[in-house]
């Protein structure tokens, strides 16, 4: 448990330093310390996430770097993505989901590096 | 906001969607990077929106979850609450440090997401 709490506070800056939820690292904690099955670690996880995107969303805009209407309309838009993600999982092999999603994932991360390392202000 | 902007955030939202939905991986590590590549955030910005986004996503799914009885709320708390802690640290910490590095940081994120895809 003091291991898993631990994995939650790493989780917890990570989310605040990158703006993501965390759940990355909640999970395989929920998985691998308190034996949870994966799709119970998901669905606990999204509840751990709540609070702490909140704040994070709250700290964030005390210092002047939220878009609150554009963050809402974004999580709204993909309530409506999540479905038509089911639906791909049913209709394409995961592999090729999978595989599709990594090249995804690497063809952005080379973008983000070409343009902090371009960029002359820092 | 323009069409073409609704179009981004709509196409931005659909994908951030679709990759939570199937591999269970939250979707800021798409929010980020796209709202910065596609409509101009600077860092900061991106990843303060996506946290509102998040919280957003995470309320319907969490509640959704909840009525198939598989979220456990006692143990959700209680790494839930040292996380919020991380979470004051992380905002705090990340104002003191240079756009570019959240970049690179991100970058590094996305490439550990894409092995993890490959060898699962």
């Amino acid at each position: 448990m003091i291991v898993a709490m631990a994995i939650g506070l790493a989780a917890g800056v990570a989310a605040g330093m990158l703006g993501v939820g965390g759940g990355i690292l909640f999970v395989p904690a929920l998985v691998i310390f308190l034996g949870f099955s994966q799709l119970d670690a998901e669905a606990t996880s999204l509840l751990a996430i709540v609070p702490v995107a909140l704040v994070g969303a709250w700290r964030q805009h005390g210092y002047g770097n939220l878009r609150l209407g554009e963050g809402v309309a974004l999580g709204g838009l993909s309530a409506a993505g999540a479905l038509g993600g089911v639906v791909a999982a049913n209709s394409v092999p995961q592999r090729a989901l999978e595989l599709g999603f990594a090249a995804l994932a690497l063809a952005i991360a080379a973008q983000l590096v070409h343009r902090a390392v371009r960029e002359d202000t820092p | 906001m323009g069409g073409r902007r609704w179009f981004k955030l709509g196409a931005i939202g659909t994908a951030a969607g679709a990759f939570s939905g199937l591999f269970g991986v939250g979707g800021g590590t798409i929010i980020v990077p796209l709202l910065i590549l596609w409509l101009g955030y600077e860092e900061r910005e991106a990843t303060g929106t996506s946290l509102a986004a998040i919280a957003v996503i995470a309320a319907i799914a969490a509640g959704l979850q909840g009525a198939y009885g598989n979220v456990d709320v006692q143990r959700g708390v209680l790494i839930g609450m040292p996380a919020v802690a991380g979470v004051l640290a992380g905002t705090a910490l990340q104002q003191r440090v240079p756009q570019r590095a959240i970049s690179l940081l991100l970058a590094g994120l996305l490439v550990v997401v894409a092995i993890d895809l490959v060898v699962r």
